[in-house]
This record gives C-alpha cells, structure tokens and sequence, in this order.
C-alpha cells in the first residue's frame, strides 16, 4: 500500500500555485529527500499531508484516507526557527506537552507517558535532554529533542522540515545517520526536505524535486539531471558530478549555496 | 514569636483579614494566569486588558453599577475580540497601544462627568486592598473559581499551542479558540488583580511571579506552581510591609515583584542553576 499519494492535486496559497496537477507515491519504509529552491512549496507539500491545507484540485491520499489534523501514524518536525529559543523549560516538559494536547483538561501525565518520552530520548541519545532547559540547548540539541518528539506514538510517517538548518557539518551527519536508522529498523516512511542534497545522498532511497509548481519523483540518478532540473527551475542547470558529490549550477552559480539569490531572481519575474 | 504576635495584632482588624483574604485570592488566581501569560509572550495584551478595563469600571460607575462589573465586562470583551482578530493581524501591537490609550481617554472623560467620587480613580488605577468588603471577597472568590476552572479545562490543548503552536495545529488543536478563550481567562484574572494592585500595577502580580518562577524552575508544574506561591508571598508581605511602614499596599507588592524578578537575574543564578555545560 502506498503511505502517500498525490493524484493529480493543485494546491494555491492565495492566488499563487504552488503545486499543479503533481502526481507521485511514496512506498512504506522510503527515505525520501525533499528538495528544491526556496519557496518552491516544501513546508506546504508538508502542511497539505497534515490536513492541513487542502488540495484546490485533484486528491491527496494519506496511508489510503484524506489527510487529516491530528492523525497519530504521523510524526512531524516544524521548521526549528520557530522554536523560542530563550525558553526556560525542560526538555521533559517540552516535548511532553505534545502528548494528547489536542485533548481539553489537565495536562496529566501518567507513568506510560513517562516512560514513552525516556524510551524516544533514550532513542536519539538525548537522556540527558530531560532535564536541560531548552534555553541551554544548541540547535543540535534541540532538533535531537525534537525528533525524539516527532517519535513518540510509533509513527508510520515522518515529515522532517529542514531539520539540518543552523547545525554544523558534524551534527548534519549524526541527524541524518539516526533518522536513516529509524526508518529501516521501525519501518518508518521518512520526508526529509533539505537544501543540500550532498548529505543526504547516503541515506535517501528516492528524491522528490519541487520547483515552479512541479515535482519530479524518482532516484537521484533520474531526478538530479539536467533536462529535469530545468523544468523545475525554469531555467538552464547545469548538473556536475565531481568525487561522489553532485554540483547543480545554474549559469555558473551553485543553486543550492545560492538560493536566495536564486528566488529573489525569481520574484521579479513573477511581479514583471 | 515577635513575628507571631504582630501577625496577630495585624489580623485583629477586620479590614486586614479582607486584605489579606482578598489579596490571597488575586494573588494566585494571576499567579497561575500569568504563568501562561510570560510562557506565551503576551504581556502586553495583559497591560492593555488592564487600560481597556479602567473604562469599564469607570463607565459602570458613572451608570451607578459596581465598577467591578464594568472592569469585567469590558476586560473580557476586549480579550475576546483581541483574540478573535488574530495573531497575525499586522501592527498589532500598535493597534493594541491606540486602543489603550482611547480606553484610558474614555475612563477619564466618564470620571469627568462623575465628579462626586473622585478617588475612585486613585484606587482603580492602584488599588486599593485595605477598602475590600466581604462582599467584595465573595465576588473575587466567585470570579477566581470560575477563572481557575476555565484555565483548567483548556490548561492543556494551552501549553501545547504556547510551547509549539505548528504542532499543535497539525495535531488538531484549535489555535484561534484556544489563543481566545486564554485572552478571556486573563480578562478575568486582571479584573482580579486590579481590585488589590489596581490596574496600573497589575503586572506586579501577572507578571513579576511567573517571570521569577520561570527563572527559578524549569518544570511545567513546579513553574506554575512556584508562581502562584510567589504571587501570594508577595501579596501578603506587601500588605504586612504597609502595615507597618505605612506606604501604600501596591508600592510595596511591586517592589517586591521587581526585587524577586531582578534578583534571579543576577549573574550568580548562572552558576547554580546551571549545572550542566551546554555541548554542540
């Protein structure tokens, strides 16, 4: 069966569209990196799974049924930024808020619960998180927590957004190298939305490319190419392959180190 | 023993029991509020509840009514619609500071035509504990329960929504009701604080308490109840501060709301509570 499924579906966010008529499934247990210029509809393509924003055409098909808000076989890690970074509670306290905070009443905790968030710290390596308040934390840190929130509940599904912004090169890696793990051993369908696609290039199964209301689906040997790319970018790019990395160029510029050039370029042409 | 027997010449007038009882119900009631209120990042909503309500209690006044009713009314309105427009509505807080500032021309104007009772603006803008009646006592209870019990009833969806308010949406929490209901939670309990500190000073006990908790402790539970009880030492080491020094009950609350605040901000409190270094 397939986990996701995009059956010709538009989705508009005012009068901007940011995915035409996109078609393409996603298997149980896929790493899928998520990837393409600012902009181009990654947190929306997330938002529009979780229920919520709806497809203005066609159908989404989330484990075979609409999406819906609060549908416990997800887990899912917002964009970090929006995390108050000056906040002085523990890291206990923080991530066990999000169970069953969709109820009314009392936040009560029961000794199940308790041991549900030290089984998904102890998971990530972040015990020692528990206690810490989150104003002491670095972003590595934070994110660790925040995937070990993301797990509590067994999810079948992970939606990762940007989850390697403002994290230096080594904690890239040790995120990359433990959400990998958790996908094979538990089975877990993982979209990762980065920038890079370098680092990822290890981990993921399949790549889904979003640029201009597009998305291309496919390994990285069938979406990371020339032809395709420039679809989704609307413009020429170049793709170079150089020591096991690839490079994606448009007119000599690196995309990925350069993507907000590339949007602001972009925006202008939409206005014009 | 001193300490015993001052405390019970104090408690020998009844006005001083009503300020002590009164000022312990406010005190926990914005104690337990205003946990939330600094979590959420919304003390100025609270500051401008509390200039919308001068309106109110002075607009009731002039129709005859208990100003508390008027405080109320208007608190609560004003909390609601604030919620209702939204957290995204740009220029927010400037339109939150024109509307205070209105609310507070209003107050004067109504004051204005009702020159009888002059004084009543000195203790709707600061209080005035030692005047409480009981039945004043059994309208702040009445209010604090029903406060308490609507905090309770949406405590928990409110700390999911204030900690990780995108998460909480894709979870199914309804962020615009709860962001309301919360705004109306703490129209009441500034209505409180207002009868003991006044309105000016309300964030002597809104915000001074949760905001020194909140430096203290890191636990959910033990922050908002560590609040409570700071709000409510405070209060009642205010008044017995007045009672014998003879200033003025809400100078004395806000100094020490500002004295507990600024003390755990010293450099020291680093060293203590900190006694984990931060790694990569």
């Amino acid at each position: 069966m397939n986990v996701l499924e995009f059956d010709h579906a538009s989705i508009r966010i005012g009068g901007h569209v940011v995915l035409a008529e996109t078609s393409f499934a996603i298997k149980q247990g896929e790493f899928i990196g998520v990837l393409g210029p600012n902009g181009s509809g990654k947190t929306t393509l997330m938002r529009s799974i979780l229920g919520l924003l709806r497809p203005s055409a066609g159908s989404i098909f989330v484990f075979g049924r609409t999406p819906r808000r609060g549908n416990a076989l997800i887990g899912y890690v917002p964009q970090v930024r929006t995390v108050a970074p000056d906040l002085r509670m523990r890291g206990f306290d923080f991530i066990a808020s999000s169970i069953r905070g969709d109820r009314w009443g009392l936040p009560t905790r029961g000794q199940a619960d308790r041991n549900m968030i030290d089984d998904s710290l102890a998971a990530v390596g972040a015990l020692d998180l528990a206690e810490r308040p989150l104003s002491d934390m670095s972003g590595g840190e934070r994110q660790r927590l925040l995937l070990a929130q993301a797990l509590l509940g067994e999810p079948k599904l992970l939606l990762l957004d940007e989850p390697l912004i403002s994290l230096d090169q080594r904690y890239q890696e040790t995120i990359i190298e433990l959400v990998g793990r958790f996908a094979r051993e538990r089975n877990i369908t993982v979209l990762f939305s980065a920038h890079e696609l370098n680092q990822l290039i290890g981990a993921l199964d399949r790549v889904l490319y979003l640029g201009n209301g597009r998305a291309a689906l496919g390994t990285v040997a069938e979406v990371v190419t020339s032809p395709v790319l420039s679809q989704l970018y609307g413009t020429d790019i170049d793709v170079v392959h150089a020591d096991g990395h690839i490079f994606v160029f448009s007119r000599g510029r690196d995309v990925e180190r350069h993507d907000h050039l590339h949007d602001h370029a972009q925006d202008r042409q939409h206005h014009a | 023993m001193t300490m015993l027997r001052i405390v019970n010449t104090m408690l020998d007038y009844d006005f001083m029991r009503n300020a002590f009882a009164a000022a312990g119900v406010a005190a926990v009631v914005s104690g337990l509020v205003g946990y939330f209120l600094v979590l959420r990042g919304q003390t100025f909503a609270g500051h401008a509840l509390g200039h919308i309500g001068f309106a109110g209690a002075t607009g009731a006044i002039l129709l005859g009514l208990a100003p508390v009713w008027g405080l109320v009314g208007f608190t609560v309105a004003a909390g609601i619609g604030m919620g209702v427009m939204g957290e995204r509505v740009s220029g927010r807080d400037v339109a939150i500071g024109v509307v205070l500032s209105l609310a507070l021309g209003f107050g004067l104007l109504f004051l204005h035509y009702y020159t009888a009772f002059a004084a009543q603006a000195t203790s709707l803008l600061f209080g005035n504990v030692l005047a409480v009646d009981r039945s004043m006592i059994a309208t702040l209870i009445a209010l604090g329960l029903i406060t308490l019990a609507a905090l309770a009833a949406i405590m928990r969806p409110l700390i999911f929504a204030s900690l990780q308010p995108e998460l909480a949406e894709a979870k199914g929490v309804p962020l615009r009701f709860v962001s309301t209901a919360f705004l109306a939670i703490v129209a009441l309990a500034v209505s409180e604080s207002a009868q003991i500190v006044g309105i000016l000073l309300v964030f002597s006990l809104m915000v001074g308490p949760p905001a020194t908790a909140q430096r203290l402790v890191t636990g959910f539970w033990s922050g908002i109840t560590l609040s409570a009880g700071i709000a409510l030492a405070e209060a009642w080491l205010g008044i017995t501060i007045a009672y014998h020094t003879d200033w003025p009950v809400s100078f004395c609350i806000a100094l020490l709301s500002a004295l507990g605040y600024f003390v755990t901000r010293l450099p020291f409190e680093t060293m203590i509570v900190r006694n984990t270094s931060p790694r990569v």
